[in-house]
């Protein structure tokens, strides 16, 4: 249970940082708030020859509202998050997710764009990011490409950033201030990883809904939205038997991981369940309230 | 193995140690530094039973590496007793049977520290989720839940009688 050797690298800055990513080359990995990666390197299932360690670069721990976005820098923590870091419906939908995650300590380590980096099925932010439509800022020696976050999320424990690239930001469309927005999580232990969840907004279009974004994580081999339950709900009128028939059409369409604990069909169940749920958290919330 | 030199603040107190890139802060706090009262139970994160202060947050030791914490305020759980009197938390846990084994007990007592010292009005469910970070394998959690009510109500008392002493 101890890790394996290796060579610790502490820049100060993003160009020093992306700079030591270049000379390392493919055995090297960005350490952040280090919660899933040093377990990781602790059962030797990860042993890189070197870690960068971005902890000190104080310009990534920045969280800020540019351009109808909240940028996330990259050492920005879990509980960051407890209280709204805006006053708007994204802020309050954070807050809301943020206690979901693991532990009080793991979220005073463990960082935002660590958890899109680590890529987990069950990782409550990566269902953030496919959800609502982050970018994500990946900069290297040679310069900076902005990746949608259904591009980025490549599989479990899977990504489509290069060994040499550091995620620096990930930036998040803020919601309408009509919008409504709600988050369900199912899992048997506080802490554990989900079995399933589900994240659903929309914009309240006098009683319509609109710009209808459901999104999975926990049930399929990654984060992702559904579009099958968005077709039935969009530009109708929120109703608990729309919100059943949206989860049923979501687990229609799903191809759900199987494990040894849990099965295929079980998490095709929960699918209907967690879609519906987050539905009526979406309906039951306002601009005036904080869900938690 | 390459041994790096490293200064570490713990309880106030200044460190210069030699250790490994490699060897966690729960490691080095223990085997360096020889404060043993941090325990290493599960070392990937899941008990909570070596959790300490650091810059004023409860985190695990064991999921960080003690050069990550040069520079760092370092709290464990020796700073506690101060002069020969127990923290008014390990206080409430002998008073109300919150241990048996103790191997736990360390962790819960940082855990839950910052929140007795700072007065947190927590609710029950509140309370039961931040505990529900750290594993017992003793108490069933009942009498840790009691004793941390207990110390949160003293404390405040304290502070509010005088203002100044209970820092």
């Amino acid at each position: 249970m101890k890790p394996a050797p290796f060579v610790l690298h502490s820049p100060k800055t993003v160009s020093e940082a992306v700079a030591h990513l270049a000379d390392i080359g493919e055995d090297g990995l960005v350490l952040a708030g280090g919660q899933s990666l040093v377990p990781m390197m602790a059962l030797r299932v990860a042993y890189p020859s070197d870690l960068v360690d971005i902890n000190g670069i104080e310009e990534l721990q920045n969280i800020s509202v540019e351009n109808e976005e909240l940028a996330i820098g990259a050492t920005v923590r879990h509980a960051r998050f407890y209280d709204p870091v805006e006053p708007g419906p994204l802020g309050r939908l954070l807050t809301s997710i943020v206690h979901h995650i693991a532990h009080h300590p793991i979220r005073e380590r463990g960082t935002f764009c660590g958890s899109l980096a680590h890529a987990d099925p069950a990782s409550e932010w990566c269902l953030v990011a496919a959800t609502l439509g982050a970018k994500l800022v990946l900069v290297s020696q040679t310069g900076e490409r902005i990746v949608e976050a259904g591009e980025f999320i490549d599989g479990a424990m899977s990504t489509t950033r290069e060994p040499t690239e550091l995620l620096a930001q990930a930036r998040l469309p803020l919601l309408a201030p009509s919008a409504r927005a709600g988050f369900y999580e199912f899992n048997r232990r506080a802490g554990d990883f989900a079995l399933g969840m589900a994240l659903a907004a929309y914009d309240d279009d006098d009683g319509l809904m609109r710009n209808v974004r459901v999104g999975l994580g926990g049930i399929e081999d990654r984060a992702a939205r559904n579009s099958a339950a968005e077709a039935v709900l969009e530009g109708q009128r929120p109703t608990q038997s729309l919100f059943a028939d949206a989860g049923r059409a979501a687990a229609e369409s799903v191809d759900p991981m199987e494990d040894a604990t849990t099965s295929a069909e079980y998490r095709r169940d929960l699918t209907a369940v967690c879609v519906e749920r987050a539905l009526a958290a979406a309906a039951a919330s306002s601009s005036a309230q904080t869900s938690r | 193995m390459e041994r790096h030199p490293l200064n570490l603040t713990v309880n106030g107190k200044p460190y210069a140690v030699e250790t490994e890139f490699r060897k966690t802060l729960a490691d080095t706090l223990r085997e360096d530094c020889g404060l043993t009262g941090t325990h290493v139970g599960c070392e990937h994160g899941v008990c909570g039973a070596c959790t300490v202060v650091v810059e004023g947050k409860a985190v695990r030791s064991c999921l960080m590496f003690a050069h990550q914490a040069e520079g760092m305020e370092i709290e464990t759980v020796e700073s506690l007793e101060k002069e020969g009197e127990l923290h008014v938390l390990q206080e409430a846990f002998a008073e109300h049977h919150a241990l048996q084994c103790g191997f736990c007990t360390p962790g819960f007592l940082m855990l839950v520290k910052g929140a007795v010292e700072r007065g947190e009005e927590l609710s029950d469910a509140e309370l039961r989720h931040l505990l529900s970070s750290n594993l017992c394998r003793c108490t069933g959690y009942q009498n840790i839940i009691r004793a941390v009510r207990a110390a949160i109500d003293t404390f405040k008392e304290k502070a509010s009688a005088v203002p100044e002493a209970a820092r």
